[in-house]
Formats: structure tokens, sequence, C-alpha cells
């Protein structure tokens, strides 16, 4: 059980650190490596939670995929490093304010929740034991079968955000030779004349 | 001292702080703003995961990959548009973003 | 034919109002003035019929109105009192009407002019033969309406607009008091008829009114009330501001209103009220009063202006002092004696002194005239009647002018009266005897003796009036002249109970008339010596050393200036009430009206909108994290709103 505390307060407190360090950092690319830490210790919440699963898509999907997309396009669009601006002195103490008055009111509410009695009935989809079923088959086993509507939305989804992706940043740009297969399929015979050469001499 | 639901549920409250934190305290460029929301969107998940834990319902953890899902889509659509905007506008600064001023 | 009297100056009113440019300037003048002498010729008529053969009568018309216990019907009172109205309104007024025809021969709205003439004189009628309250208050209402007409007639000068303004408002004061007046007496009486209230009255004798923790006594206060009505219509000291400026009118109208009618009405109504005043002795006091202050007062004014115009018309508040003062101590008798014959010798002057302005080419200030005599004799002729018989010179038993035997017999009541109250007024007449003859031959020299001073052009100028002009004079100077020895028998001497009848009510004690026969010799020759005196100290000063007028203003300069300052009245009022009530105005527009109702109304409301619009439209500022902001300070509420009130 020790092991499991101290390792919980570790990923938590890096979580956070580093959590707050993408929101301070002047350097955005520093801001997009701390998000990645960020991920990974989430992630380590994650087994210490028993979705093994979770965590390793939270690896691959977040971390390798949107990170290292934030990453690229950090690093092609030219950001200069804008100074702090006068505006963030302005509003700092307030808006400090109001985020540590929302953190203390969800922490009171959820830190010190009690989970209903009679909610042990309404658990919609027990989890099997560990020993028995892991992870990522009794995810399987419901996402796949109860849930795969949502499954499948969630495909369209991303399906839209590809196209949505393309459309949006896609330049026309000149000069970019591009099979027009229509008119390929449209040539005639006439497109091609065989002309008897004489060697040395051009067309 | 034994690990309990308040705990991890304190830790996703303190990375929301920091994600909301994020938005509107940033004066340094659109980035940050979609990386913030990132943070939002991990600090539900780990809530998501943690009742599920605890309360032994696998449907928490179904729903955190569809909000993966989404989150990775969003933060796609959400850089695709800042290229096009950057291209645009030459700048990401926040402070130039004020075009729908009323 | 009663009817008649009354009637036709309202006919030619109205032919020559609603007729004006179409029936042209001759048929108007023509018509009105002609109607006017009929009107005078059935006066007279109807005169001796009611006085001398005693046969006094009302001639119902109509009902006015008849409104629960209020009743008042149209109705033409014709007792011995009236009768003496009616030809003095008359007379005069047909007397101007001709006068007129000469006099604004150039002006170029003589139908208008002749209209509201014919209907002052109409609305003066009616205020003389009422027989009610209600009655007389429409004929006063009238007759201002028509004096602010008149006087503002040549509508294009500012002066005279302002002078017409000032007028009617100071009348409107004056009105007020009367208005009230009337409420009240219809409150005590129940009734506005003239005898169901005279009838009443000696009832109503001792009783006394309630107000605010005082007892007042009813027939004082109603006495008073009504005195003021008479106050405004007559100028009398502290609502005559009016009168000298009123003579921003054409000269023909100071005649007829500032002279003879208008200015009498406050009198008459005293005299017609005298059953009510009789019974009021502290009213009556007051009125005697004011009357002999106002006396004195105007007199001294009267001293020191330039302006012909001006002289006579503060002579003529004077005069109507001297008639209040008359009323005051109870010689009602010798108070009508007054206005009769100061009705004939005032309109005389101020006529005479439109001959004078008109041969002067228009100018009315005495420092520019002087030797010019022999130039306009019959005019000359003509102020010196009316002076003299304003002065009241005569022999004493034998033979005067009309103002000798009038205002002779109002001193000597004041005299008999005694008291405080009566040698007050009767000290203040003499002293006012002197100065009146003082100023009239001031007027006299300065007009007409002397080196010429005025520029050539003028000089060249001067003629004789036509005769339409002269007429008038000529008529009204015989009336001056053998007014007062003809009537003094039927209005002050023996046979004034009989003459008057009814009509005028003498109180049980009152047996001033009587006792003003058998005064000392001394009283009854003092001021024909005060005018004589007078008239000796204006030829020095005018005549003889031309020089001491000048020497005599400088020595006395702070008096001097006081009282050509008209006593500061016009500047105290200025202060006090029209300042005053700019003031007022100006602050209820600015901060009542503008403040208060707009900026609560329509344009607070207008501008709240706008501002916060304004403000509201601030919180777009374009900035997405602003709005991010907005959620989440949104958020935080909710949270706590549940937190918190999920525990109450």
């Amino acid at each position: 059980m020790i092991i499991q505390t101290i390792a919980f307060y570790v990923f938590a407190a890096v979580a956070i650190l580093s959590g707050a360090l993408v929101v301070t950092n002047r350097n955005p690319v520093y801001s997009v490596l701390f998000l990645v830490l960020t991920f990974f210790n989430a992630a380590g919440l994650f087994v210490l939670l028993g979705a093994e699963f979770l965590a390793m898509m939270l690896v691959v999907v977040y971390v390798g995929a949107v990170a290292v997309l934030f990453l690229f396009v950090v690093m092609m669009l030219d950001i200069n490093f804008v100074e702090l601006r006068q505006g963030f002195v302005r509003y700092a103490p307030i808006g400090f304010v109001i985020g540590v008055v929302l953190a203390a009111e969800l922490i009171f509410v959820l830190g010190s929740g009690v989970v209903a009695p009679q909610l042990g009935q309404a658990i919609a989809m027990p989890t099997p034991p560990i020993d028995q079923v892991g992870n990522t088959q009794a995810l399987g086993t419901i996402l796949y079968t109860h849930y795969f509507y949502l499954f499948q939305a969630a495909g369209l989804v991303l399906l839209v955000a590809m196209i949505g992706a393309i459309v949006l940043t896609h330049r026309e740009r000149e000069g970019v030779k591009r099979q027009k297969i229509a008119s390929q399929v449209a040539r005639g015979r006439d497109s091609v004349a065989v002309v008897k050469v004489q060697s040395g001499s051009g067309v | 001292m034994e690990i309990g639901l308040g705990h991890y549920l304190t830790v996703a409250a303190i990375l929301f702080t920091l994600g909301v934190f994020g938005i509107f305290l940033n004066r340094k460029n659109v980035i940050i703003i979609l990386m913030s929301v990132e943070l939002l969107l991990l600090a539900v998940n780990i809530n998501m995961v943690a009742f599920s834990h605890f309360l032994g319902d696998m449907v928490g953890q179904v729903f955190t990959m569809l909000i993966l899902t989404v989150a990775a889509a969003e933060a796609a659509i959400g850089l695709a548009i800042l290229v096009v905007y950057f291209r645009n506008r030459g700048s990401i600064a926040v402070e130039d973003i004020n075009v729908m001023k009323g | 034919m009663e009817v008649a009297i009354v009637a036709l100056p309202l006919l030619g009113a109205l032919i020559a109002g609603f007729g004006n440019r179409r029936i042209g300037d001759l048929a108007a003048q023509l018509i009105t003035s002609g109607l006017m002498l009929i009107s005078c010729v059935l006066a007279w008529t109807v005169f001796c019929d009611v006085t001398f053969n005693d046969h006094p009568r009302t001639v119902h018309l109509f009902t006015w109105f008849a409104t629960g216990n209020f009743k008042a019907d149209w109705a033409l009172r014709m007792d011995q009192l009236t009768a003496v109205m009616l030809i003095v309104v008359t007379t005069v007024s047909s007397m101007v009407h001709v006068y007129s025809i000469g006099y604004m021969h150039h002006d170029k709205s003589v139908p208008r002019f002749m209209a509201y003439l014919s209907l002052f004189t109409f609305c003066m009628l009616m205020l003389v033969t009422a027989d009610n309250f209600m009655q007389m208050f429409f004929g006063w209402e009238g007759v201002g309406l028509s004096s602010y007409l008149l006087i503002g007639f040549w509508f294009d000068r500012p002066s005279a607009n302002a002078a017409a303004i000032k007028a009617f408002v100071v009348n409107r004061v004056g009105d007020f008091g009367f208005a009230l007046g009337i409420m009240g007496v219809f409150m005590i009486f129940g009734s506005v008829d003239f005898n169901t209230v005279f009838a009443a009255t000696p009832g109503i004798v001792g009783h006394s009114f309630h107000f605010l923790s005082w007892n007042v006594d009813v027939l004082t206060t109603l006495c008073l009330l009504l005195f003021v009505g008479a106050m405004g219509k007559s100028a009398q000291l502290g609502l005559h501001t009016w009168l000298p400026d009123a003579m921003e009118g054409p000269t023909p109208v100071s005649a007829l209103i500032h002279a003879a009618t208008m200015v009498t009405a406050g009198v008459f109504m005293v005299c017609r009220l005298s059953p009510m005043f009789e019974y009021a002795p502290a009213a009556r006091d007051v009125v005697a009063v004011v009357g002999a202050s106002t006396a004195f007062f105007a007199a001294t004014i009267g001293l020191t202006q330039f302006d012909i115009k001006r002289v006579i018309a503060y002579s003529t508040c004077s005069q109507l002092g001297y008639m209040f003062f008359a009323a005051g101590v109870g010689a009602y008798g010798a108070a009508m004696f007054h206005l009769f014959t100061h009705a004939f010798f005032k309109a005389l002057l101020f006529l005479g002194s439109g001959s004078v302005i008109h041969a002067m080419s228009g100018e009315q200030d005495m420092r520019k005239m002087g030797g010019i005599y022999k130039l306009i004799p019959i005019t000359y002729v003509m102020m010196w009647i009316g002076n003299l018989a304003l002065a009241g010179i005569g022999i004493p038993g034998v033979v005067g002018f009309a103002g000798f035997y009038s205002k002779d017999s109002i001193l000597e009541s004041a005299f008999a009266h005694g008291g405080g109250i009566g040698m007050y007024a009767f000290w203040l007449g003499i002293i006012a005897a002197f100065m009146t003859a003082f100023y009239s031959w001031r007027l006299l020299f300065m007009t007409f003796h002397g080196k010429p001073r005025m520029d050539h052009e003028t000089l060249h100028h001067v003629h004789e009036s036509p005769w339409v002009i002269l007429v008038p004079l000529i008529v009204l100077a015989v009336g001056a002249v053998f007014a007062g020895l003809a009537f003094t028998h039927f209005f002050v001497g023996e046979g004034a109970h009989e003459f008057f009848g009814n009509a005028i009510f003498y109180g049980a004690d009152n047996h001033v008339l009587t006792e003003a026969e058998e005064v000392p010799f001394w009283v009854k020759a003092l001021p024909l010596v005060m005018g004589v005196a007078g008239i000796a100290l204006a030829y020095v000063f005018y005549v003889q050393k031309p020089g001491l007028p000048a020497a005599f203003a400088k020595a006395f300069g702070g008096i001097y200036t006081f009282v050509y300052r008209k006593w500061m009245f016009d500047e105290l009022y200025t202060f006090i009430f029209v300042n005053g009530a700019k003031r007022l105005g100006f602050g209820l527009w600015k901060g009542g009206d503008g403040a208060v109702i707009d900026g609560c109304g329509p344009d607070g409301i207008a501008s709240a909108t706008m501002a916060i619009a304004r403000r509201a439209s601030r919180l777009q500022t374009g900035y997405v994290y602003h709005y991010a902001f907005a959620m989440l300070i949104g958020v935080v509420l909710l949270v706590s709103w549940y937190l918190v009130g999920a525990k109450l």
C-alpha cells in the first residue's frame, strides 16, 4: 500500500507542477513539453486506478499525436518570444482570486463528498474483478456492444475533424501539377501522333 | 494513508483550475489557450476514471475514451484554425485578436 | 332705450372690428362715432328721467347662469348713480371717438382703433349698469382687456407691448382681490345680486370669520378685498405702476380710459357698494388713508416729469386719490361729483395735450417745447380752461370752475370727518392741491411760453389742429367750466339725498356732507389759496427765473432723484416680484421641469438607457479570454450559490 501512496503523491505533484508550468512558461516549446510531462503523469495516475488501457491510450493518442501536433504547429509558426504584456498584471489579482475560489469550492465539494449508499444498485456496468478480466478486455466488452453507437459517432467525429483540418488549411498553389482524371480518361486516339524522325534533326 | 476518491478528485480539481487560469491569464499566444483546454479535458478524464474505479462502474472509462477522442479531434481543428489565422494575420498574440469587439 | 345705450357701442365695435379693411376707414369712423353719439343723447335722456323724475329702474335682459345657489342675470340697473356714470362715459367716449377721427387720421389701422374704443365703451357701460357682482366683474375684466388692446395698439413698438402687459398684470393683481371679495360675498350672503346683498348687510355687522386662529370681521374683510380690486383698476398707491406706462397708447386712449372712465371704475364701485362700506368703518379708514397717500404721492412725482402726458397721468392718479379719500370719509356724493367734473377737465387736458403733440409733429418732451401759444391759440385757451378747472380756481360762494366745487367739497368733507384719518387726508389733500396747481402751470409755461426750444423744422410745422379735433375740446371745455356750478346742488348740496335716492347709502350717523357746509371759513378758502400760490410759484420758476428749477433740483439732488424715479416703485417691484418671479420660473424650469420631470422622464430614461448600453457594450471586448473569464465567474457564482444556498 505504501508504494501506491508514494506513487500517487509523486505522480500528482509532478502533474500539478508541470500543469502550472504549461500555462506560465514563456517559451511555447517548453510549454508543450511540460504538457507532455503532465500527460505522462496523468497516465501514471490512471495506472494506479487500474485503468491501464486508458493510460496507454493517453500516452499514444494524447502525447504521441496531440502533443506532437502541438509541437509541429509551435515550431512551424514563427512565434516570437512575446514579452508579458501589461494586461497580465492588471488581471492577475482578480483572476487569481476567482481561480482560487473555484479550486477551493471544487475541493471542498468533491474532496469531502460521500458516496450515496444506494448507488451500489445503480451501477450501469459493473467492473469485473481485475484478476479475471484485464482492463482492455473489460473495456472492449462493453464498448463494442452496449456503446456501439457512441463508438461509431466518435469515429464520425474524427472523420469530420480530419476533413475539416484539411479543408481549413488547404491552399491553392499555382504551378502544382496534378492529375485531371477526367481529361486523362477522355483522351482519344488523336492525342498521340507517331512521327518519323531523322536522327540528329529535331521535331 | 489510504488514497481515497477525494484525493483523486482534488488533483483533478487543481488541474482544472490551472487549465482555467491558463485560458484567461495568458497574454502570449493562442497555443497556450489550446493547451489549457487539453488540461481541462485531462482533469475531467481523471475525474471520470477515479469515479469509475471507486464505484466499480466501467461506464466511466468508456466515456473517458470518448472524451479522449473528441479532445484529439478538437485539438486538430483548433490548430488548423490557428494555422490559417496565422497565415492571414501574421501574429498569434492574443491581444491582437479583438476583431469581434462590439 | 336703456338697452340701446349699452348695445349701440357694441354694435359699432362689431361692425368696425369685423369689417376692418372691407368697410374702410371713413365708414368705420362714421359708424362708430355716430352710434356713440346716439348712445350719448339717449344717456342724457335717461339721466334726466332717472334723476329729476326720480324714476330708477332695472331692465331685465336674460339669465346668465343659474347653478345651484349661484345665480346671475344680465340686467341693466338704471339708478341715479348709474345715470351719472352713463352720461360721463357716453359723453367723453363720443367726444373721444370724434377726436380720433382727426387724430388717428394717418394711422394704418383706423377701423381696429375705433372698434376697440367702442368695445371699451360697451364694457364700461356693462360695468356701470351691473345689477350683480358677476356682471360688474364682466365689465371690469372687459375694460381691462380693452385697455390692454388699446395701450398696445401700436403693437410693433416693444415699449407699447410691455406697457400693455404691465397694465394687464397689475390690474390682474387687483382683480384677484376683487374676485376673492366676490367669492367671500357669495359665501357669506349666498347671492351675488346687489339688492339681496345690500338688504342683508345690516344683519352681518359684527360677524367674524375664523381664519387661521384669528377672528376677522366679515364686512371689513370683504370690503377690503373689493377695495383691492378698486386699487388696481384706479391705480392707487401700490398698484399704480401701470398708469404712467399706459401713456404708450395713443392720446385719445389716455383721455378716454386713463382719465375719465376706466380708472374711475374703482371709485364708482366703492360708491355703488356704499351700503356695505357704511357698515365697515375700518375698511373705509383704509380707503381714506390709501386715497390720501396716493393723492400726495402722485402729485410729488408729477412735479418732476418731463413728458407732457406723464404729468397729466400722474395728475389723474392724484385726483383719483382725492375721490377715494372722499369715499373713505363717507362723502360718496363728493366723490361722485369730483369723478363727474374730473372726467370733463381731465379728458379736456389729455385731448388738448394730444392737440399739442399733433402740432409738435409727435414731440412729447416738454423740454423741447416752448413759445408756441401764439401759434396754437385755441388749444392754448383749452389747456388754460382745463388747468383752471383742475386747480380748482374760483371765487368762493360766487362762481368757479368745475374743480373748484368738487375738490373743495372733498377737502371740506375730510375736515368735517375729523379724527386722525380725516385730518391726515385733509392736510395731504391741501399739500397736493398746492402741488397740483404748481405742476399744471409748470406744464403750461414749459409748453407754451418762453423761448422755443425745438429745432427749426418742428417750429415751422406748428399749426392749429383741424376742427374735428377742436370741437370735442370745446364741448369738454363747456363741461369743465359749467359742470361744477350746475351740479353742485345735486351732488353735494341740499339736493344730494333727493338726487341720489337709494343709489348711495349713507349710514345713520353719516352727515359728513351737511357738516362739510359748516366748516370754518379758512378751511373753505385754503384750497383756493393753495391753488393761487401754486400758480404764482410756477410763474416764478418757469417764466421769471427759468434757471431756478435746475438749481433747485441740484440742491436737493437726492430727494429730486428719488421723486423723479417715481419713488423707486418700479425698481422695488422689479426687484421683488419681477426678478423673484423670473427666478422662480427659471428655477422651476431648469430644476423642476428640466431636472426632475425631464430627468426622470424622457431625457433621463433615454440617457440612462444609452449610458447602460454603452457600459454594457464595453463587455464585448473581442477578446475570447475575457469572455471565458466571464463564464468562469458565472460558474464560480453558480457553484458558490449552490454551496451556500444548499446550506440555507
